[in-house]
């Protein structure tokens, strides 16, 4: 959080004998999407250094887990990245599958990716909205959020709650969906299309959009790498890194679908790249509903899981990015060690490389395109 | 029914100089998950030994995951070698992370995944260092990816990274005593009901 050690000590004039300044934003301020505190050191509109503070939001989440039996982790992971629960649920489920050896069956793992790839158009709707407020442009978020709750409310009727699900089970899932599920999410997917359709009208060629976009915060796909960025942060850079196809797991092998690739690496970038990959996610939602076919949903297998002991590491394609999860298991009802690889986290490492050379207006630009959950940063 | 692996694995593919892993110490009895290294997973295992014998490697594997274990002063060279060599690739760190064995061996255990874009496989990278002198090389000169992930587990598990550009407290507040990662920090207000 606050350290001493790397406040800014010199307070370095410019040439026209101006002192720097030093502005403070957050952690209680609306453009840092949580509590994220920066620091900025600014010669009049421009930031010529930026420290970023997080730890806010630090519930020890890696060290609970070693204190709770596998099946009560999985309500630990829907707390971590809270845009998108039912991705983290499949990252640690999908892991203790792995320690163990077990598959969940073909309807559930459709039913998974399914609910998955809806939670990742629920979570870029909100990547949208937030983001055109973030420019100014108040309009956006209206119908993002109009269609997301379309969303949540499907996955109320699946669920029983619109965030934080607790649905998926290691060896498959709490329970069957209703018998309208198939029509319902095939109506919400021709429904989504048109919201995304609009949202990228509205913004993607919007001339004011285009010129605070473009250009800002550019980061190569080298850099992109060294840093440990994934998702559609890297993938705006020009690395074709997308865990769903480089190392498939769930059904994805099965999916025909495209991973967008951007090139230049900016904010725009960042943005439209979204926009594509809602439009995959729908595809992918479309063929999944076509294989669905009557059958178990829950693997056979302990109620309480005791996975042999050894160590696993499993990671899924995030909203966000690369989200993984690295278990130490001893034989125990409970992991011995447990540590996630958490995405925003990464991405957010290169904040200061990204903004440094920046106006402050554009350091919140900069800020929304990486698309952090303060959730995730501090576990 | 499925849930037990079988001990020990079932291809066992590369050599017999392994180490027993630290469970296998403690409960010799429970099961150990099955290893099933992928084709590129047993490639990349073959060749391990023959590049950086030098550096004392064991090599080993988890599942579906080639091990190396270094000791902890040819790390950084071990790392540099690994990303810089494009027939090992590995130019992407995935996690960094320590393991508290000190109740076991009186050690910590380092754990690096990397992952090689190019040439599409994987592999940990572990090393152990005494809890009395927690102190490793720093690999954010190796991948500057690195540096948040090692001020984490500086706050939380006490370890001392050289070389770090700045190891200050990242995820705690300024003033907190202990570190609350390892097993032997208590987790307090907590009762089973």
């Amino acid at each position: 959080m606050t350290d001493s050690a790397s406040t800014f000590t010199d307070q370095t004039s410019s040439d026209d004998g101006t002192v720097d300044m030093m502005v403070n934003m957050g952690p209680q301020h609306p453009a840092t999407h949580g509590v994220f505190r920066m620091q900025l050191r600014v010669d009049g509109e421009m930031v010529k250094d930026l420290i970023p503070h997080i730890g806010y939001l630090h519930r020890g989440s890696e060290k609970l887990c070693e204190y709770e039996l596998y099946s009560q982790i999985i309500t630990l992971f829907d707390r971590l990245d809270y845009i998108s629960n039912f991705n983290n649920e499949l990252v640690i489920v999908s892991a203790v599958e792995k320690l163990m050896d077990v598959e969940a069956p073909p309807r559930a793992e459709l039913i998974r990716m399914i609910l998955c790839e809806l939670n990742r158009i629920a979570s870029h709707m909100l990547f949208y909205g937030t983001f055109a407020i973030d420019m100014g442009a108040i309009t956006p978020v209206l119908y993002n959020f109009r269609d997301r709750e379309k969303i949540q409310s499907l996955f109320e009727s699946v669920s029983g709650a619109r965030m934080m699900h607790n649905y998926f089970r290691v060896g498959g899932l709490k329970q069957d969906v209703n018998d309208d599920f198939s029509s319902r999410v095939l109506t919400l997917c021709d429904e989504l299309e048109k919201g995304i359709d609009e949202t990228d009208r509205l913004l993607t060629s919007n001339e004011i959009f285009v010129e605070r976009t473009s250009g800002i915060g550019v980061i190569s796909g080298e850099d992109a790498l060294d840093w440990g960025l994934s998702g559609p942060v890297l993938r705006a850079s020009g690395v074709p890194y997308d865990v769903r196809v480089d190392e498939p797991y769930s059904r994805y092998d099965e999916m025909d679908f495209g991973v967008p690739v951007g090139s230049a690496g900016d904010s725009w970038n960042r943005f439209y790249l979204r926009i594509l990959e809602a439009r995959e996610s729908i595809s992918i939602i479309r063929q999944s509903i076509a294989l669905l076919e009557p059958g178990d949903t829950m693997a056979q297998i302990r109620r309480i899981a005791r996975p042999p002991a050894g160590e696993a590491y499993a990671h899924c394609e995030n909203p966000r990015g690369d989200l993984g999860v690295y278990i130490v298991s001893d034989g125990g009802e409970r992991p011995y060690r447990l540590k996630v690889r958490p995405p925003s986290f990464c991405n957010l490492q290169a904040l200061k490389d990204l903004t440094v050379g920046h106006y402050i207006a554009d350091a919140v630009v900069i800020l929304g395109t990486l698309d952090i959950v303060l959730g995730e940063v501090d576990r | 029914m499925t849930t037990e692996g079988s001990s020990s694995g079932a291809t066992e593919s590369d050599g017999k100089a392994k180490k027993p892993a630290p469970q296998k110490r403690r409960e010799p009895e429970v099961a150990r998950a099955a290893v099933a290294l992928p084709p590129e997973g047993v490639a990349l295992a073959e060749r391990l030994p023959g590049a950086f014998g030098s550096h004392g490697i064991e090599v080993d594997a988890a599942i579906d995951e080639v091990v190396c274990i270094v000791p902890a002063d040819r790390l950084i060279d071990l790392c540099r070698q690994l990303k810089d060599d494009p027939s090992f690739g590995f130019t992407y760190l995935r996690l960094l992370t320590v393991v508290d064995y000190v109740e076991q061996d009186g050690e910590f255990e380092l754990v690096y995944h990397l992952f090689s874009l190019a040439n599409h496989h994987k592999m940990m990278v572990k090393t152990r260092i005494p809890e009395r002198r927690a102190s490793v090389p720093s690999v954010t000169g190796v991948w500057r990816g690195a540096n948040w992930y090692e001020r984490e587990m500086h706050d939380l598990f006490g370890v001392d990274f050289e070389g770090h550009p700045d190891l200050s407290p990242l995820m705690l507040p300024d003033d907190f005593e202990g570190f609350p990662g390892r097993k032997s920090y208590p987790l307090n207000d907590y009762e089973e009901w």
